[in-house]
């Protein structure tokens, strides 16, 4: 059945509430099950053997005494994943990435794995694998990568996006162009016009779980797999087809997930389980440790930029261009082009040009690191909005007014934006008693905008009735944060029943149709409308249903607050019947009810935010202190309160630490140099203030509910705001990210500033 | 494999007796040995803290131990935290605020926050932070942690009086 999915402005009653998470209880009491909390009887444990080199020729791999360790029951090579991807380029990339084929391409890339009775054998078995590498020349910078002495690292790689495209293989992989407007014309119209450079440094995801699953792969070719993912249906696509399996006789099933944020999108060691048991015959469990994980998986870009941006004295920008480069890791990626798309999002420029280039380097497959991409630019372009706003001397979160992207503004990628929230946003700050809190010594304030396009894409859910009336609901996507209260509030609201009376849960693939993954912060924005179109079909089989008890027409029936009447003063004698005492008859009326819902969800609103940050910079050590930081983002509708907020001060977190501390560190001979939590440094409790948060609900015309998604959106704006309050507290711009105390110390020395002059933003 | 060593200890009020390799950490025998998957890893080095659980009392990282070095000792892991079916009021207070996301780090933040709570029944702000700087947290920021520890010291200093 069609359904509308336009706002309609409906009042609420169940969302917009903060109710007790289903899955609560088993989080705080441990029996949460997660990734490396399941097992299977026979289970073997699975190791894998990673590159000690950032790049080099594989030219024997010798197996032999592992295989003959009492104990081993499989060792694999690349050999035992042949390559079935039929020239798809992207999964070709997925597979070498999984395993190395005959190269080795960055330090940790997986070599060999084996599976064993215990850790102790798989971890002896590993030292007994000999391999022998031919060590290659490498690169991990992207602008070393870009120069023609560099290193090719593949000898298929001709840029694309340049005319004529080049004939010879070289490191950038792509470039992109986008933009609107005359661009020369535009910065000739400026009474200013100013330059800047930044660069930032690769950060992980660094999700707390690391990747873990149990797979098990029958005689027959039927297979399982427990799995921490964000999404189940892609990894079971994209294993099954490395593997040659059918997608229907193997089934994933998505453990709780102990943190994802894009990490967890992307298949890394999980066609490698399989394979292990396919060859063994047994399940196989395999975790990774800290250092694999760090070195192995998900980073985000490291990246170099160049912003240019003209303006008249009257603050209206005439002209903006942005030059980024993105290194992907080993393989080629999409990240330049996000970066295009997102850079100059938060503003109605007339005359803007940006330019992306990806880059291939000796480092770990770039991975999606929420609002992927945007961070980087954003912190160049929300740097130069102070700089330029400076110069002209207009107030920044004026200068960011004046020329702030409302409705019907064209996005950089070319749509024309519909109602957004960063003007509300903007404004939201300028009135926020924070803006007023006075500063001290070498104490200043920052503020900086955030843009996030959210996706939506293909969504179904089951609602299925029960006898006695309770509700369960079948979700495809995963629960990262919360997602199971929402939609289980959203399938009341829409039932007109109790939240308690609803209980979700995450399906397996076997269960519930194709779900795109769980990314773009589409979780809540598609599963949210799947859920209630699903629970409006079952609306209509219990009309159905009680038209049947009361013997009327079914059009008479009508449904409010979990109730059904008859309207009709000739049926004003009739009983009106809950949806509880429907349930109760459906053995005689038709049996089971339920509601299904299968759609592509379109329409995705756009997330914006506005963050304030102040900041301490202490003038002897170059340490940042956050004093204090503010989250203004636009949710559309917050379904949950709790867990928006939750998104916005995650993010943000998140932003800090990349803007702080985060950074992957790798030394003259590739290798990283901090694979672990004590060396790569997130923030913990002590480094945070409370992070005050404002939600704003700017209705997103293209849902029932007006939902936004909220994810990502928020860690886009903390590198500048941090890099805009450190400059307010010392005068000095900060131009390479993360700004770390030695940094900044260098910054400050450079500049000739000493504790002493460092005064009040 | 390894040498093993018998090792009798009690874990949450239970003796429990397991066969231990030398060079087993106390982590994975409470995970594979035990059963008690509540006590999770993240790092394996001492520097995220989702492994926490008490020893004799004290807060340590059981990756941090080795199996054998909890014979004839005391622990307490997350699982223990529960009194007669009853969430401690740092569980109830967790889910009340929010206070965790994915959930993974939550084992570890309760058992850290009670061993602060124990030492400590009235907290500054600052003394929670620090507190909890052991345990990492990746999703929530810690704002609706700390907020949840501070609603658990007024609830449990309103128990006493």
């Amino acid at each position: 059945m069609p359904h509308d999915n336009s706002y309609t402005g409906q009042e609420f009653k169940v969302v917009g509430n903060r109710f007790a998470r289903p899955d609560g209880v088993d989080k705080v009491t441990g029996r949460a099950r997660y990734g490396a909390d399941a097992s299977a009887p026979g289970q073997l444990v699975a190791r894998v053997l990673r590159s000690p080199h950032a790049h080099a020729k594989i030219t024997k791999i010798d197996t032999a005494k592992a295989e003959r360790l009492s104990g081993v029951k499989a060792v694999i090579t690349s050999d035992d994943l042949p390559d079935l991807t039929g020239g798809d380029r992207g999964m070709a990339d997925i597979l070498e990435n999984c395993m190395a084929r005959g190269r080795a391409l960055y330090d940790g890339h997986a070599v060999a794995a084996v599976a064993a009775v215990d850790e102790q054998t798989a971890r002896k078995a590993l030292k007994l694998i000999k391999v022998t590498y031919e060590v290659l020349p490498h690169v991990t910078d992207v602008d070393e990568a870009m120069k023609p002495e560099a290193p090719v690292i593949h000898d298929w790689v001709f840029t694309g996006g340049v005319n004529p495209q080049p004939t010879k293989p070289c490191n950038v992989a792509n470039r992109t162009e986008m933009g609107h407007g005359d661009v020369d014309a535009g910065f000739a119209q400026a009474d200013v016009v100013i330059e800047r450079s930044y660069k930032t440094e690769q950060t992980h995801q660094g999700y707390i779980e690391p990747h873990a699953c149990l797979a098990s792969v029958n005689s027959d070719g039927s297979a399982e797999m427990w799995v921490t993912t964000q999404g189940p249906f892609s990894y079971r696509t994209v294993c099954a087809s490395l593997l040659g399996m059918d997608l229907a006789k193997l089934k994933v099933t998505s453990s709780e997930i102990g943190g994802g944020f894009g990490g967890k999108t992307h298949v890394w060691a999980e066609p490698l389980a399989l394979a292990l048991s396919r060859k063994a015959n047994r399940p196989v469990k395999l975790v990774m440790t800290r250092d694999e994980v760090f070195r192995a998986t998900g980073p985000t870009a490291s990246t170099s930029i160049d912003v240019k941006v003209g303006a008249k004295k009257n603050g209206e920008i005439t002209a903006a261009e942005l030059e980024l480069r993105y290194q992907g890791g080993a393989f080629p990626g999409i990240w330049g082009m996000l970066g295009c798309m997102t850079g100059f999002a938060c503003y109605d420029i007339a005359n803007q040009r940006s330019v992306g280039w990806d880059v291939i380097v000796n480092r770990p497959k770039v991975a999606a690191y929420r609002a992927p991409s945007a961070p980087m630019a954003a912190y160049a372009v929300e740097s130069i909005m102070d700089v330029v706003a400076e110069e002209i001397g207009m107030d920044p979160v004026d200068f960011r007014l004046k020329n702030v992207a409302k409705e019907g503004a064209q996005a950089p990628y070319g749509p024309i934006y519909g109602p957004i929230g960063i003007e509300s946003a903007l404004n939201a700050v300028k009135e926020n008693p924070h803006m007023k809190v006075k500063l001290k010594k070498n104490q200043g304030r920052g503020v900086a905008c955030g843009f996030w396009f959210n996706i939506g894409g293909q969504t179904c859910v089951d609602l299925n009735i029960g006898t006695d009336g309770s509700v369960n609901l079948a979700v495809g996507t995963v629960d990262v944060g919360g997602a199971r209260s929402s939609m289980g509030m959203i399938a009341a609201e829409e039932l007109g029943i109790d939240y308690e009376d609803v209980k979700v849960h995450v399906a397996d693939t076997a269960s519930l149709g194709h779900n795109d993954t769980t990314e773009g912060s589409r979780g809540t924005f598609s599963s949210g409308m799947a859920t209630i179109f699903a629970a409006r079909d079952a609306i209509e089989v219990l009309k159905e249903r009680a038209a049947q008890m009361l013997d009327v027409p079914k059009e008479s029936i009508q449904w409010e607050n979990g109730t059904a009447s008859a309207t009709g003063a000739e049926n004003s004698n009739l009983p009106t019947l809950t949806l509880k005492e429907i349930a109760a008859k459906s053995h005689n009326t038709g049996g089971p009810i339920a509601g299904h819902n299968e759609v592509t969800a379109d329409g995705a609103g756009m997330g914006f935010a506005a963050h304030i940050c102040d900041v301490e910079v202490d003038p002897e050590t170059g340490l940042t202190k956050i004093l204090k930081y503010t989250v203004v983002q636009d949710a559309g509708k917050a379904i949950h309160p709790d867990y928006v907020e939750g998104q916005f001060q995650g993010a943000a977190a998140q932003g800090i630490g990349w803007a702080l501390n985060e950074e992957y560190v790798y030394g003259e001979d590739g290798r990283l140099q901090n694979p672990g939590f004590l060396d790569y440094r997130i923030p913990v409790c002590s480094d945070l203030p409370f992070i005050d948060t404002m939600i704003l609900e700017i209705p997103n015309p293209n849902h029932p509910y007006g939902i936004r998604g909220v994810g990502e959106t928020s860690i886009v704006p903390p590198l500048g705001a941090v890099g805009n309050a450190i400059a307010n507290a010392t005068g000095v711009r900060m131009n390479h990210a993360p700004m770390s105390p030695i940094r900044v110390l260098e910054a400050l020395d450079r500049a000739g500033v000493s504790g002493d002059q460092v005064s009040a933003g | 494999m390894s040498e093993a060593v018998l090792v009798s200890t009690t874990v949450n009020g239970d003796v429990v007796e397991f066969a231990c390799p030398t060079d087993e950490v106390l982590l994975d025998s409470l995970r594979d040995r035990v059963g008690l998957t509540g006590v999770k890893e993240g790092c394996g080095t001492g520097d995220c803290g989702a492994c926490s659980i008490t020893l004799d009392g004290q807060l340590v990282c059981s990756c941090l131990v080795l199996g054998v070095e909890a014979d004839g000792r005391d622990i307490t892991t997350v699982e223990g935290l529960t009194e007669d079916g009853e969430l401690h009021p740092l569980q109830q207070k967790f889910i009340d605020h929010a206070a965790l996301q994915c959930g993974v780090c939550t084992p570890g933040f309760l058992v850290a926050a009670k061993a602060l709570l124990d030492r400590n029944p009235n907290p500054t702000e600052t003394e929670i932070r620090y507190a909890l700087a052991g345990n990492l947290c990746r999703c929530t920021g810690y704002d609706k942690i700390v907020r949840a520890v501070q609603a658990s010291a007024k609830e449990l200093n309103k128990a006493r009086r």
